[in-house]
């Protein structure tokens, strides 16, 4: 059978979330390798959650927040995109691609975007393949 | 709620929505197999009575303490579900969704994959509801006060509605008068009544309410606080009259000698420096265009205060900030007209008598610049004119989007031109959206009066005669596509029905009041169908054309349903406020003070005596912001805790 990665996404409950649920509600097809986590805002999201759902068997993870300037909660957004990159940097460390792991924007009116995004993120890792085991 | 978790799971079939692509019951069996789940059933609509009523008897038959509904969107059911846990004597907040249609069925061809995807989700759903808590909704009184932005028609309705039950409405308007783009109109569509005699009486109606604070030529600055509770600072710039001495008598107007281009008239007429915008204004009191002034510019000619008998020209007069608190809030801020300059081809702003529908209606209007006489700019009177549809709507290069009122209103125009006139009209439309009461009436009534309508979008507007017949005139080049063929039609006006389009500053509007934006531009309403005059922060409703292009009959009705909602949360007097907070163990806090810094609602503060942070519940919004900054994880974020997340994660990845 072919390689159907794990992908996590964590989706805020204003912006993203309701991107998600717009893609449903129009019926678009995506791959269905991606599972949504609901939190508040994108700023929830704790570096230890990605690396958690990594260790627990993701091959990937996307965080999706409202785009910047436009955040529910003023600017939370922007805290995520700091965190982020720091992230970014210790996965490097860790020896994971930085591709498995994606900060994007997603708006309430964007199910064809979050669609997008999917797809593409999916595709990407069943390229690099399965993330081996991390401890 | 204490005891071991104790959790029953229903999958629901959503008729053949979820069920038709996802086997619900091999996630039921499958759900009965994990940790902590006493019951699993599926049935056919969840959110049904019978469906609740499962719920309720498992919960008294099984003891069960927790509950995951596998269904639809949260955003749509949680609340319903929530409501069956308390009915049934269980707290709300022990209660989790898994999205298995919008998420799952409905975006997945695959069944097995499908199935697969709505396990992992009913997995995480479960994993979580094990760790949730009991939690308490707050309940804050209301401010009875309502903030109406925006003083068209929407707001005026909105506002009137509020102020007849008895309460008090702060009403907004940026310009100097009310009336918004209704006041500029000449008729409206079907029945022709002059907009302005049935606008007038409600305008004055606002004017001399007694719960009616009207705010005009004030703009809304900042907004702080939440639903019942918000403080809003409005800036009111000076208009150099006092209006407490001004008795409107229009002197000044007349005295004045400097003129510029008219707003109200839409570049078609000429307004002096102090002005009313137009003579029915409320409040009918004038104000100084500063930047036009030539006493601001140069300090010299003062003739209004000269001729004030009032002594009412104050040139000292400072912009004041006003500070209101409010406990709704309704943005009726309508919309902007479409620039037709940009479609080059059309010639709008290069050919004198290529104009625009606003241009139009001032022209047709009795008060308008040629006291309603329809005539070109040389001031003969037009043999032919041209209406061309959807000029910036339903064009990809634009707007997609239809903005609904256009085929009416080009439709009316074609009535009042062949009444005044007796011109030859051609209509250039794509498709003729005649929807409303009274509309497709209308339209056959126009077809009967001699009208020429052309299927076909306009290539473009040229002043190059290729005959004899052409010269002179402006001649406009369209497919007709039921002939399939290229037609040219000499004229000698072209009205151009531009799109409606979001304001300007929209998108400052949108983050001032914290909402959203949908794909158009306008504001994006909570629900499409079941909420449209809410918004996703609460206490704050939309009206009329700022949530999309409108006619005055839905504008009207929007505006009175928001009213409607506002009286509803004045009546009950208090609102409900999510229990889901940030709380600071005082224990474990080391008083590093990072998370003051990055809360954006100022809501925890540092208590020097005992240095630690704490935070204010009734200013927390719950983003979980500085839960997940604090280092010594000292802060918990209700409902989204750590250790709910992570079971989430651990859950959904089985």
């Amino acid at each position: 059978m072919s390689f159907e990665p794990k992908i996590v996404a964590f989706l805020c409950e204003w912006c993203s979330y309701r991107g998600a649920d717009l893609a449903g509600t129009s019926r678009m097809k995506c791959a269905p390798n991606v599972r949504p986590i609901r939190v508040k805002c994108s700023s929830r999201v704790e570096s230890t959650f990605i690396l958690k759902a990594l260790q627990t068997g993701a091959d990937g993870v996307i965080v999706l927040g409202c785009h910047p300037g436009d955040c529910h909660y003023t600017n939370g957004n922007y805290k995520t995109m700091r965190r982020m990159a720091l992230l970014s940097k210790l996965l490097e460390q860790l020896g994971i691609e930085k591709e498995r792991v994606r900060l994007d924007w997603v708006s309430a009116s964007e199910g064809n975007k979050f669609v997008s995004i999917v797809n593409d993120i999916t595709a990407k890792i069943k390229e690099l393949g399965p993330l081996t085991k991390i401890s | 709620m204490g005891g071991e978790p104790r959790i029953g799971v229903y999958i629901c079939h959503c008729g053949s929505n979820i069920a038709g692509t996802v086997d619900v019951e091999e996630v039921t069996e499958f759900a009965r197999g994990l940790d902590a789940v006493v019951v699993a059933r599926n049935y056919v609509f969840m959110c049904s009575d019978q469906g609740q009523e499962i719920i309720k008897s498992d919960i008294r038959d099984f003891g069960l303490n927790r509950v995951v509904v596998a269904a639809c969107s949260p955003t749509v059911h949680e609340l319903t579900f929530r409501r069956v846990l308390e009915e049934a004597g269980v707290n709300p907040y022990l209660f989790e969704m898994a999205n298995i249609r919008e998420h799952c069925s409905w975006v997945t061809e695959d069944r097995q994959m499908a199935t697969e995807k709505a396990k992992a989700l009913v997995s995480a759903a479960v994993k979580r509801v094990y760790y949730h808590q009991p939690l308490e909704t707050r309940k804050v009184p209301l401010n009875p006060n309502t903030l109406v932005i925006g003083g068209g028609i929407a707001g005026i309705q909105a506002a009137l509605e509020i102020a007849n039950s008895g309460h008090k409405v702060y009403l907004v308007e940026r310009s100097p008068s009310i009336g918004g783009h209704m006041i500029q109109l000449d008729k409206t569509f079907p029945t022709l009544d002059c907009s302005a005699c049935i606008l007038t009486p409600k305008m004055s109606d606002v004017g001399s309410h007694p719960y009616i604070e009207l705010l005009t030529y004030s703009e809304v600055e900042q907004v702080s606080g939440y639903i019942g509770n918000f403080k809003v600072k409005i800036s009111e710039k000076a208009r150099y009259v006092d209006a407490d001495k001004c008795n409107g008598c229009g002197v000044c107007q007349e005295k004045c000698p400097w003129k510029v281009d008219s707003e109200f008239e839409a570049g078609m007429g000429k307004r002096k420096v102090i002005y009313t915008p137009f003579p029915q204004a409320v409040p009918n009191i004038p104000v100084i265009d500063r930047e036009h002034c030539v006493y601001f510019l140069k300090g010299t000619c003062r003739a209004c205060e000269e001729f004030c008998e009032a002594k009412a020209i104050d040139f000292e007069q400072k912009d004041e900030t006003i500070e209101v608190e409010v406990g709704s809030i309704i943005l009726a801020t309508g919309y902007d007209n479409f620039d037709p300059s940009v479609i080059t081809q059309y010639g709008y702003g290069e050919f004198d008598n290529v104009i625009t529908g606003l241009q139009f209606e001032r022209l047709c209007n009795a008060t308008g610049p040629t006291g309603g006489d329809i005539v070109l700019k040389d001031g003969s009177t037009p043999q032919s004119v041209a209406i061309v549809h959807c000029v910036g709507s339903r064009d990809k290069n634009y707007h997609e989007y239809c903005s609904r009122v256009c085929c009416m209103y080009a439709l009316k125009y074609a009535h009042l031109i062949k009444e005044k006139t007796n011109a030859d009209i051609y209509q250039y439309y794509i498709d003729m959206r005649c929807f409303g009461k009274g509309y497709e009436e209308f339209y056959e009534r126009l077809s009967e009066e001699g009208v020429n309508f052309i299927r076909g979008k306009v290539g473009e507007v040229t002043d190059q005669a290729l005959s004899e017949e052409e010269k002179g005139k402006l001649v406009v080049v369209a497919e007709d596509t039921l002939l399939g063929s290229i037609i040219r039609v000499p004229v000698d006006m072209v009205i151009l029905c531009v799109a409606m389009e979001p304001q300007p500053d929209v998108e400052a509007i949108a983050r001032l009041f914290n909402i959203s934006r949908s794909a158009d531009g306008f504001f994006l309403e909570k629900h499409p169908k079941l909420d449209p005059v809410a918004t996703t922060t609460d206490g704050v409703f939309v009206a009329g054309c700022c949530q999309g292009p409108k006619d005055i009959p839905d504008t009207v009705a929007q505006a009175s349903a928001a009213a409607a909602r506002v009286l509803a949360l004045i009546s009950k007097g208090e609102v409900e406020i999510e229990a889901t907070t940030a709380v600071i163990d005082e224990r474990i806090c080391s008083g590093c003070q990072l998370c003051p810094a990055i809360c954006a609602y100022h809501a925890i503060t540092f208590d020097k005596g005992k240095g630690v942070c704490q935070v204010n519940e009734a200013l927390c919004k719950g983003c979980g912001a500085c839960v997940s900054s604090c280092p010594s994880e000292a802060i918990t974020g209700k409902h989204f805790t750590t250790e709910q997340i992570v079971a989430e994660i651990e859950g959904i990845l089985i």
